[in-house]
Formats: C-alpha cells, structure tokens, sequence
C-alpha cells in the first residue's frame, strides 16, 4: 500500500479571492477505492478546494496533484480522468435523459463498441431505465443527483469530486446514492464528497474537518470520535431543556453544552467524577432530570468540539 | 479543436433552440414583424398634406391657383374656411398641416403685373414635413408663375418661349423615390444585428445561470470548442433569417436587387461574425441573461437603428457623431446592403466597407475566444 502512487495529493494548497482566504494552506493525500469526506458549515472552503482540485480554480499557492498530474498545469490531462458533480443539479434540464448521457458520453469520447453498455450501465443504476425520453427537468431531484452521477462517472474515472451531492435529497435517495459510492469505490475509484450531513460523514473511510479554509482535523470517524474529544460526553434527558442549558454553562466542570434534538449533549472531563455532582446540581436549580449517563461521541460533537475551540483561537 | 466534442455541442444546441419557444419565435416572427413594420410603418414618404384655404377673393384667378394645389399628388386641400381664425383653429386641432391665405386683392393684383403675396401657414411640430411642405408649395407657385407670364406674353403678341434653365431630373436607383427600397436593405441590417447578439448572448449567460457551465468546464472540452460548438447553430439561424428578409424585400415589397448574390452573402456571413462574436463576448462577461441581453440591444440594435444611416444620413450628423460612426460595424453593412441591392455595386468599390467589417470581425472573434477561459472566478 505504501508503493502506490496516491490518487489526490495536495500540498499546503492556498486559494485567496483578494483579502480573504478561502483556502489556507491545506494538504492531504488520498489513495485509490479511499472514500474521502470533507466536513465543514458552509464558507469552510470545501467547495473551492474541490473546484481547485478539478482545474476549475487556479490555487494561489501550493500545488496539487491529481492522478499524478499537476491540475494548475495540465488541467485538461486532468479532466479526462476525473468526474465531477458540482453542488447545483448541472444537467441540462431542457433535454430528455437518453441527450444528456449522450451529450456528456459525446464529450469524453466513450467509443462507439463501449457507448450502448454504459448507456444502459447510467440508465440502470440512475433507476431511469424506461424513462430514457423523460425531460430531466421534470425528473425527482434524487433521481436527477443519481442521473448527474451517472454522467460524471460515463467515462469510468478513476477519481470522483462531488460536491455536497445530496443536498435536498430524501434520505431513501440519500441511502441509493452512498450505496453507488461504495460500489464505485470498491472498484477502485476515490471519491472526495464534501457533506454537512454528519450521518452521510459516518459512510466515509476519512474524513477532513475543514473551518475557516483550514484542515482542523482528519482521520477516519472512530479515529476523529476517540481521538479529538478533549473528554467524555454525557446525555442529559430533562423537563425544561433551556434553565439546564443555562444552569450547565455557568456550571464550571462542564466544558460544553449543546441541545441535541430533546436531549442535551455535555462535555465533562471525566464521567466517574462528575455524574453524581451535576444531577444535584440541576435538581437544586429547579431542573427534573429524567436521564443523566455518559454516552460515545458522535461525529457531530466531534465537530461542535473542535469548531468551538477553533472559534476560540481564532479571537485570541 | 476536437470534431466529435464540437458535434456534441452543436448537437446539443440545435435541441436545446428547438425546445425554447421564446428562440423559435424571436427566429421567425421578429424578422417578419420588423420587415411589415418598416416596409408599411415606417415611410418618408410626404404625400397628401392636408391643407386648409381661405380665399378672400374667391375669384376665378384664386381658384385657379388652388386647383394647382388640388392637383399636385402632395397636398390636398380640405376645406375651404371663410374667417382667419377658422384657418388658425384647423391648425390648432391638428386638421391641416398647411393652411393657404389669398389676399382679397389677388386678381387686381396680377393684373397690374405686382408681384402678389400668398401667406401660407405652417404646422412645424414636425419640421421635416413642414420644410418639405415649404418646397411642395413654392414649387406648385412655381408651376402657376409660369402658366400666368405665359398667358400674359401671349396676349400681348410676344413669342412664347420656354425658360432659359430648367432642372431635368432623373432619380437614379430608387427612381420612384419610394422610401421602402431604401428601409428594406437597412432593416436586414438591423434584423442581423438583433437576432445575432442577442440571441447568442442568452446562450453562454444562460448555462452560467443555470449551473450546466460548471459541469461543461470540468470535462476535457475546450473554450474554441464551446464558442464555435455554440455559435454554428446561431450562424445558420442568421442567414437563414437573413434570407427570408431579403426575399420578402424582393418578392413582396418589390425592392430591386440588382448587385451580386456573392457580394451581398459574403458580406452578410461577415457581418454575422460581428454580431455573433459580439453577443457571445457579451454573454461571457455578463454571465446573466437579463444583463447579457439588454447590454446586447444596447451595444447592437440601438447603434444599428440610430448611427448606421439608417434613419439619419451619416452626412448629415455633427461630425463628432460622424466619427463615432466608424466605429459602428452595423454602418459599413448598411451601405453595403443598400448598394448591392439598389446600385448593384461592383465588390470593388465597396472594398473599405468590407476591409472595415472584416475587421471587425477579426477583432470581436479573437476577443470572444480570449473572454472565456475554463475558469471559474
């Protein structure tokens, strides 16, 4: 594994649109069949990094290497070899799905022997076979993302960029189209997708944490929940969420509250020793705990965590 | 430049203007209207003033002189008024464009041989009919003058004899003087212009609005490819629109043509590139439809209609306007069009007007493909 030549390898890789810094010198490297999540709020540089690594964004500084090419110098010798899904739907919608495939099977010269087999290959995985003459406009947005997928991948790329691929899509659609990820990735293809979806982050093999254009962390999900919580998190189940939350910040041993749907989530820095202490504590500030009990992190108080001691920094 | 992603893209064009309506009826009915409007709307043409009297005389003589007047095809008289102010209210309600006073002494007058004054009032809110009326009326004067010193030397036994110098005038290549021979050529200049930028500068705006231009930028298709992919289908659309123009002008509005079919279709293909270079440079620019479409109106059919001689004779504008004329590629096609239909004018001497297109053509083509660069900003 540690012979092969990575897929994507970026190295202190800058982006700047005049003053500020969309991108701010990061670097990573992905090897082939990985499946990369990029996890961040929105304005965290996911997508100029993306675009970047496509050759659609010339990158102020750094460099970056995709398929062993050099994308700010050889960006078309790129493009063959990639497939990309921007965040707006991209296909035309005014053209029935058999054009578009056609369209984009036309761009990347799918040769003629080829062309029938990964029609029908698009058409079947897209579940628009017998829908070939719809207009694409009229098409469900979930059958339209898996549609664009299809003509990002027409070309068998060896690296895939998609770019929050299922924004607006049901969570059945949402579950098709993770499941077409991991077929593409167990073939070989790697796949960059930047996601804010933290349960879509959990399908991934890596993740990259990026805020404010920086890479704050990266690993895989377990390596991210055990590694980068600087405590344990604890759940507290009560009757009035608000008076806790405002009673636990002022409480010093916790160093994090958060309503998490109709429970809040804590940070403590160890649950054996402060359990017992906190339920008297809200229980004498008017607050009837139902439930108090440490719980695993998910990835999302990874990221609460890591973005709240970002902000942190970032005013000092 | 790759001819199966060039297809693809032409392909994919020819659907896409097949699908929208809005294109299909600018193609068709935009070039249709715009003939009808200006070959029947528009004329400059001053024929049939309406012209009010008042004959304080009412004396043979009199009457005499505005038969001449209801005789001449430029003016027709009205209504005869019995009072001045009669003749002042016509004038003020729009009735008449010319009202006539004849003095109530007009035929002692003649008579003694004086020299008679016949008043006549004009409507100058449009001071081009009334300045043309001016020469109408001093020519029907004219006309009658003649007729009363001839009558005079024949009555006293002199020889008649013509006048020394007379104008024989021959109208050459419009020699009816109708003014659509002149707007038809112009108007295929104008529908060129529209059709041509304003179409094309949708058609790049559209697929940024849309997003698709992000997907087109990250496959192996190139800017040369994109432009010339996009403009084909356009430049087909443009001579086939320039086409039904010109045969419309020939066929139903009787226009002659009387220069070379290859001058006039060489010169057409270079002035499509003008107009197709410049909407889609526009389009890449603006990358918004509504931007990009008013600033192709704007940048293309308003200098058509005002600065290309269209309208106003280039010769006859303030000489700073003259020269930001030259600049004004829609100029150089209306002169050529015009020639090449009524003159029948030799390529050779419209060799400066098809330099300066050519040109232009140039230029606007190598802005265009150096505008648009894969990258997104």
């Amino acid at each position: 594994m540690s012979n092969e030549v990575p897929s994507i390898s970026v190295r202190d890789l800058v982006k700047r649109f005049g003053d500020f810094v969309a991108v701010d010198r990061i670097s990573f490297e992905a090897r082939p069949g990985e499946v990369i999540g990029f996890l961040g709020p929105n304005g965290a540089g996911k997508s100029t990094a993306i675009r970047m690594l496509c050759g659609l964004l010339r990158p102020t500084e750094g460099q970056a290497l995709v398929a062993g090419i050099d994308v700010a110098r050889e960006p078309e010798q790129v493009r063959q070899r990639i497939g990309y899904m921007s965040q707006k739907f991209s296909l035309y919608n005014d053209l029935r799905v058999i054009e578009n495939i056609q369209f984009f099977a036309a761009l990347y010269r799918i040769p003629a022997s080829q062309l029938r087999e990964r029609v029908s290959w698009v058409l079947e995985m897209a579940g628009l076979t017998g829908r070939e003459s719809a207009l694409t406009g009229t098409l469900p947005t979930g059958w339209k993302q898996r549609l664009a997928l299809g003509c990002a991948v027409l070309h068998r790329p060896s690296i895939l960029f998609l770019d929050e691929p299922t924004s607006g899509v049901d969570p059945v659609s949402r579950r098709q189209f993770w499941e077409l990820i991991h077929q593409m990735a167990a073939e070989g293809v790697t796949v960059l997708v930047s996601t804010h979806y933290m349960d879509e982050a959990e399908y991934c093999h890596r993740l990259i944490l990026m805020f404010h254009g920086r890479i704050v962390a990266s690993g895989s999900p377990l390596e991210l929940k055990q590694r980068e919580m600087s405590g344990d998190v604890v759940l507290v189940e009560c009757d009035d969420l608000g008076l806790a939350l405002d009673l636990l910040q002022k409480n010093p041993s916790v160093k994090d509250a958060a309503v998490f749907g109709n429970a809040l989530h804590l940070m403590v820095s160890e649950v054996a020793a402060d359990l017992a202490p906190l339920r008297t504590y809200l229980s004498t500030g008017g607050v009837l705990v139902t439930k108090i009990e440490p719980i695993s992190p998910t990835l999302e108080d990874v990221f609460v965590s890591l973005t709240a001691n970002q902000g942190q920094s970032g005013k000092e | 430049m790759r001819w199966h992603r060039l297809k693809a893209i032409v392909r994919k064009e020819v659907i896409q203007i097949r699908r929208d309506l809005r294109s299909l009826l600018l193609i068709v009915a935009m070039p249709l209207l715009l003939m009808l409007a200006f070959g029947y709307g528009v004329s400059f043409d001053i024929k049939h003033i309406p012209v009010f009297v008042y004959d304080r005389e009412g004396s043979q003589q009199s009457q005499d002189l505005l038969k001449h007047f209801q005789a001449s095809e430029y003016f027709n008289v009205v209504e005869s008024v019995a009072s001045y102010s009669a003749l002042v209210q016509a004038l003020d309600a729009g009735w008449c464009r010319v009202a006539i006073v004849i003095p109530s002494d007009f035929s002692e007058q003649l008579k003694t041989g004086g020299p008679v004054g016949v008043q006549a009032l004009l409507d100058a809110t449009d001071n081009n009919t009334a300045n043309v009326s001016i020469g109408y009326s001093e020519a029907v004067i004219q006309t009658y003058n003649r007729k009363v010193q001839l009558e005079w030397l024949q009555r006293h036994g002199q020889s008649t004899r013509q006048p020394a110098v007379s104008v024989d005038a021959r109208t050459w290549f419009n020699e009816n003087l109708e003014s659509t021979a002149n707007i038809v050529p112009g108007v295929i200049a104008i529908v060129m212009a529209v059709i041509g930028s304003f179409l094309t500068s949708l058609t790049i705006a559209r697929e940024w609005e849309r997003g698709t231009m992000e997907q087109l930028m990250s496959t192996p298709v190139t800017p040369l490819e994109v432009m010339v992919g996009k403009l084909v289908p356009y430049f087909v659309i443009g001579l086939f629109d320039t086409a039904l123009c010109a045969g419309i002008g020939i066929w139903w509005f009787h226009v002659p043509f009387r220069g070379q079919w290859s001058v006039f279709v060489f010169s057409s293909i270079l002035f499509l590139m003008v107009v197709l270079s410049l909407g889609y440079f526009i389009s890449v620019v603006t990358k918004s439809q509504l931007a990009a479409s008013q600033t192709a109106l704007i940048a293309t059919f308003l200098p058509a209609f005002l600065l290309s001689g269209f309208i106003y004779p280039i010769d006859q504008m303030p000489a700073v306007i003259q020269l930001i004329t030259r600049f004004i590629p829609a100029r150089y096609f209306m002169t050529i069009s015009r020639d090449v239909f009524l003159k029948g004018t030799p390529i050779a001497l419209l060799r400066d007007e098809l330099l300066a297109l050519g040109l232009f053509a140039a230029v606007l083509t190598l802005l265009a493909t150096r505008a648009f660069h894969k990258k997104l900003s």
